[in-house]
This record gives structure tokens, C-alpha cells and sequence, in this order.
């Protein structure tokens, strides 16, 4: 294609780019009929991947007799909203599955940013033997089978008196966070000029006051950010939550979600209200890092 | 090799700033030590020590149960499992479903990457559209489609019917279960795959394509020898990261068939759990992860690597 070689039918018409046509030009007017098949095909997918949200918003939101309707009412249907009403019923086990995800995501998020920042700043900034090895270790811990780590983290809580409490998940959650937390902040340390920290040093500041007072306050947008997806991860997460707390004092809302499911009948409407409302927390907090999430979902390791 | 005259600049002007006046007894080295070791640490005593824990016991037949002191038995649980009709099964079924659920995201993925990338307006909008279901729990997604897949009240017979298709037992049939867990996880994890292959896409310069244009190559050489190049490395990086997670897929198993029905369903770490959990042997569990743990230490390898080249690009 390094080739360029002049068609006749340009050349004939005079010097290219000047008197012609430019073929650029009319190759962009022609395919109509194809912007219209590529905007249509958008459109079906784009209905197909979310119409099971839809269906299960339409679902919490049903009268009870609306949603075992056969066949399906896609429209028509009576509206309420005692499904939702149910789901924040005191003696719900729902709620108190929201209540421990709050306190169990929020603080393993709070621990894996403390320890994760400091250690993806020293991981910029300083020279450390076999850094890309470390690096690269720590985000491989991240890849393990859950239910394989569950068996000896099972058998360890067993022994210190961790299974069924908030503390252990609170516990296995920073550990499985902390890789990302490190992933994801070094990238943004790095985009953070050392040379600032030099110039502090140079005015009397030591290497961790310079730190403390110049790169951390530039660093919050990202911390932010990292603390998001953290948050995230935890809230969603489930193996451990289901093997490591399954009373209902300790367990979070995933596993108490999916225990709904497990009687001989099942209440679609309060298990899609429940759903419902666990999701959109998580829907609202992606949206407001939508610009990170390239970063984010690879766990820090592609930043576009 | 012209003779220099200029001289660096003299030094002695440069006296050493009074930095450090607190802090003198933290040189880089010791605050590089005490800004990691924690973050280490946690790591080491709930990721590594729980592993090498599985490791000591699957060369035992340990029973959580059981109150018996454990054997020391060597390669027995290895033997046992390599050889077990029951694990090449499950071996399978998981091959199956990481070939078949990652061919279809990348497809689709991509498709929708390139569909979205070639549109000028209200690009964003619909890339937030698309990824709603990758945010989602899994435990969220496997109830959606539970309900929907249902074959008496599902939505998905429902419209099958009104097409008059008529109806399949979408996750109680032994031939349907393993589709159904697949389309799931695709349904999932193609967003995945698009974010990434967009982002790939719009970083292709656009002078190429203009320099393209100007030579007259047809739109599928455009494609073949400009987009793809370009966007592959990345791709492969989403693909890898992709089948390591499949790899390792429980919780969707777990809520929408149970393994079932039989075993159509049961992927390698369902057989892990059934092992650990409800048959507790703890000790051929362990032996078991701790073969999952190096299929996935082989694929993290491929990952890191091509992940390493892409950053020295």
C-alpha cells in the first residue's frame, strides 16, 4: 500500500486535488443504505443486552399476579411498589444483608487504599529490586480460583474464630483488593511528575513530607476513583461471602440475595426488588468513574 | 569529535539543601520498606500462606470433619484425580464452556466495538449503555436470568411461544443447561470486550485511514491491515483476561443450574467445591486447587507477558 500510484481516470482530470474530485469524498457520500444497517444492528444488540435489566425492573415492580402471567406481560401491567416495601421490611434478612455489605465493602476499601497507596507510590518511585516481579506477584495473587483460596482460608478462620464474622470477610476483602488498589494507583503516581517532589525536597522538605503535601493532595482524584472500584468488587463479590459468612448476622447482601431462591417456591418480586436495589448503587457509582473503567476492570494493568 | 570548550556548570555553588531535618532516619530505602511491607504482608498471610497450607494438605488425606490425625500420603490424591473419569469429565465441561463463552464475547464484543466506533454522535452514551451488565453481581445476573430462563413463567419461553417456536427447559435439560450457562456469562462479559476493543479502536490515528483512503484500499483491507493490527495486541490481553476468569467460573454455575442437571454443568471449580464442601475430603480438594492453581499460574504467564510488551510499547 506504500505504493501510490496514480489512477488514470484522476489523472485525466487535471492536477490531483486541485480541479478533481476528491475520491475521499465521494467513497464517504455513497454507503447510506449501510450507515442504516450498522445504526439498526446497534440497536438490536444494544435492546437485546439490556433487555434483562429492563425485564427485571418491569418484574419488581409487577403485581404479583402480572409477573407469573403466561405468556409474559411485556405491557400492561399493574403497577406497585409492595415489592420494594417488602425488601426494607425489618425482619427482611435483606436488610441486614445491606447493613454488613455497607460496613464490610466500606471498610476493606478504606484498608486496601491505606496500604495500597503508599505501597503503588514507593513501587513509582523508588528503585526496588526485582520491582516487575514484585509487581507482576502481586497482581497474579489476584488470579486465583476463589473457591480454592476458600478452603485453607476456611479452615485458618475455623481456627481463629473469624468464620461467620464481618471481620474475617472485612479481612479477605482488602487482602483481594490490595493488588488492584496497587495496580491501578501506580499507574496514576506515575502520570504524577516526580519532579515535584524534588522541588519540595530542594526547599527543606523531606521525602515523606513532600509526599504527604505535594503528591498526595494531586493523587485524590485517583485515589478516588481506585476506591470506587474497590468498593465495587467487594460489594459484588460472592464466594468468599457465601463459605466464609453464611449466618444471618454476618453474611452480606449477595449471599442473602441468593438465599431467596432456595425455598420449594420462590417470590420473584422480592428477589428482583431485592436485586433491583442492590444494583444500583453499583450502577450510580460506575457511572461516576465511567472514564476510568478501561483501568479499572483490567484491575489496573491496561491504561488508555 | 570538535574539541568541547563548554565546561558543566561548577558544582560547588549547588550546596546540599537542608532537606530532611525530621525525617533524616527514613532514607528512600527504609520508606520504600515501610510503604510496602504492609500491603506484602496482608498479601503474604491471606493469599500465599493459604496456598501453601492447600499444598501441605493435598499430599494428606485431611477430612475437615473428621477428627482423625491426617496420612501423610504422598502423590495419591495427584494420581487419583489425573486419573479420574469424573475430573477429565469436569475438565471438559470447563474447556467447553471457557472455548465457546470467550469465542462468542470476542465476537460479539468486537462487533459492537466497531459498530459504536464508527458512529460520530452519542458515542459515550451508548458505551455507558453497554456495560451496565458487566457491573452487575454475578449473584444479580444469575437471578435475572434464572427468572427469565424459567420454563414455566420464564420470559424467554414466553416469546418463544408467541413465535411459535415452542418451548425448551432451558436449564433443567441435560443438552440446553451448559448453552444457557454460556449465553450467561456471554450476556455478562461482552461489554467487557467491547470497552477494551473501543478503547483499542479509537486509538487507531485517523491519518491512516485518510492515508488509506487516499490509496483507494478497499474498506476489508482497511480492516485487515490497519484495525486489526493495531487493535489485536489489546484484544488478546481482554481474551486472556477473559479466560482466566471463565476458567475459574463458579458463582454463575452455582445460581443458575447447581451443577445440574447431573453433572452437565459442573465445571472444575463446582467439582472443587462439591469436593471440599459436601463430600469433605479436604485433603483431594486441596490437591485439586492446587492443579487449578497451575493452569491459571500457566495462562497469568501468557497474560503478564503480553501485558509486559504492550507497556514497553
Amino acid at each position: 500500500m506504500s505504493v501510490h500510484v496514480q489512477p488514470p481516470e484522476v489523472a485525466s482530470q487535471g492536477i490531483v486535488g486541485e480541479t478533481a474530485q476528491p475520491p475521499a469524498l465521494m467513497h464517504r457520500r455513497r454507503p447510506r443504505p449501510r450507515q442504516w444497517l450498522e445504526i439498526a444492528l446497534l440497536a438490536v444488540l444494544a435492546i437485546v443486552m439490556l433487555f434483562p435489566v429492563l425485564w427485571m425492573l418491569e418484574t419488581s415492580l409487577k403485581d404479583q399476579r402480572d409477573i407469573y402471567a403466561v405468556p409474559a406481560k411485556l405491557v400492561g401491567w399493574t403497577l406497585t411498589l409492595d415489592h420494594f416495601k417488602a425488601v426494607f421490611e425489618s425482619d427482611s434478612p435483606v436488610v441486614q444483608g445491606f447493613k454488613n455489605s455497607v460496613l464490610v465493602a466500606g471498610t476493606s476499601t478504606i484498608i486496601a487504599t491505606l496500604l495500597g497507596v503508599p505501597a503503588a507510590w514507593a513501587y513509582s518511585r523508588f528503585k526496588i529490586p526485582a520491582k516487575k516481579d514484585q509487581l507482576f506477584f502481586i497482581l497474579s495473587t489476584r488470579f486465583m480460583p476463589p473457591v480454592v483460596v476458600v478452603i485453607p482460608i476456611f479452615l485458618m478462620y475455623r481456627d481463629l474464630d473469624l468464620i461467620d464474622t464481618t471481620l474475617g470477610l472485612i479481612l479477605i476483602y482488602a487482602a483481594f483488593n490490595l493488588p488492584f488498589t496497587i495496580w491501578m494507583m501506580k499507574g496514576f503516581v506515575d502520570e504524577v511528575s516526580a519532579e515535584y517532589e524534588e522541588a519540595a525536597m530542594l526547599d527543606g522538605y523531606s521525602r515523606l513530607e513532600a509526599f504527604w503535601r505535594v503528591t498526595l493532595p494531586l493523587l485524590v482524584p485517583g485515589i478516588a476513583a481506585t476506591a470506587v472500584f474497590a468498593l465495587i468488587f467487594s460489594w459484588n463479590e460472592f464466594v468468599f461471602a457465601v463459605f466464609l459468612a453464611s449466618s444471618e448476622s454476618a453474611r452480606t447482601a449477595p449471599p442473602a440475595i441468593a438465599g431467596l431462591i432456595g425455598g420449594t417456591t420462590i417470590d420473584w418480586g422480592l428477589v428482583a426488588a431485592s436485586a433491583m436495589t442492590f444494583a444500583l448503587p453499583v450502577l450510580v457509582f460506575a457511572f461516576i468513574v465511567r472514564k476510568h473503567l478501561v483501568a479499572g476492570v483490567t484491575l489496573g494493568a491496561v491504561r488508555r | 569529535m570538535a574539541d568541547t570548550t563548554i565546561t558543566p556548570p561548577s558544582r560547588a555553588g549547588l550546596t546540599a539543601p537542608p532537606a530532611a531535618r525530621r525525617f533524616r532516619h527514613l532514607t528512600d530505602g527504609r520508606l520504600a520498606g515501610l510503604f510496602i511491607a504492609p500491603a506484602l504482608a496482608l498479601l503474604l498471610f491471606l493469599s500465599i500462606f493459604p496456598l501453601l497450607w492447600a499444598l501441605y494438605l493435598s499430599f494428606t488425606d485431611y477430612s475437615a470433619t473428621r477428627d482423625v490425625p491426617s496420612n501423610w500420603i504422598w502423590f495419591q490424591n495427584y494420581t487419583d484425580l489425573l486419573s479420574s473419569a469424573e475430573v477429565h469429565q469436569r475438565a471438559i465441561t470447563t474447556l467447553i464452556f471457557v472455548v465457546s463463552a470467550i469465542a462468542l464475547q470476542t465476537l460479539l464484543g468486537f462487533t459492537i466495538a466497531y459498530l459504536i466506533s464508527r458512529r460520530t454522535r452519542g458515542r459515550g452514551a451508548l458505551t455507558t449503555l453497554f456495560l451496565i451488565p458487566m457491573m452487575l453481581s454475578p449473584v444479580v445476573v444469575g437471578l435475572f436470568w434464572k427468572f427469565m430462563l424459567d420454563a414455566q413463567f420464564g420470559v424467554v419461553n414466553s416469546f418463544l411461544t408467541t413465535l411459535g417456536l415452542g418451548e425448551a427447559e432451558w436449564l433443567t435439560d441435560k443438552r440446553l443447561a451448559l448453552l444457557s450457562v454460556i449465553v450467561v456469562d456471554t450476556w455478562q462479559w461482552t461489554p467487557f470486550i467491547m470497552l477494551i476493543a473501543l478503547a483499542g479502536l479509537t486509538a487507531v490515528p485517523k491519518y491512516l485511514y485518510e492515508a488509506s483512503e487516499i490509496d483507494r484500499a478497499s474498506e476489508w483491507l482497511r480492516f485487515r491491515h490497519i484495525t486489526l493490527p493495531l487493535v489485536w495486541p489489546l484484544l488478546l490481553i481482554a481474551v486472556l483476561f477473559r479466560a482466566i476468569e471463565a476458567f475459574r467460573l463458579f458463582d454463575l454455575v452455582y445460581i443458575l443450574t447447581g451443577g445440574g442437571p447431573g453433572v452437565s454443568t459442573e465445571t472444575l471449580s463446582f467439582h472443587v467445591y462439591k469436593t471440599a464442601f459436601l463430600g469433605f475430603d479436604t485433603g483431594r480438594a486441596s490437591a485439586y486447587g492446587i492443579l487449578m492453581v497451575i493452569v491459571v499460574i500457566v495462562l497469568a504467564q501468557f497474560y503478564l507477558r503480553y501485558l509486559n510488551r504492550l507497556q514497553e510499547r
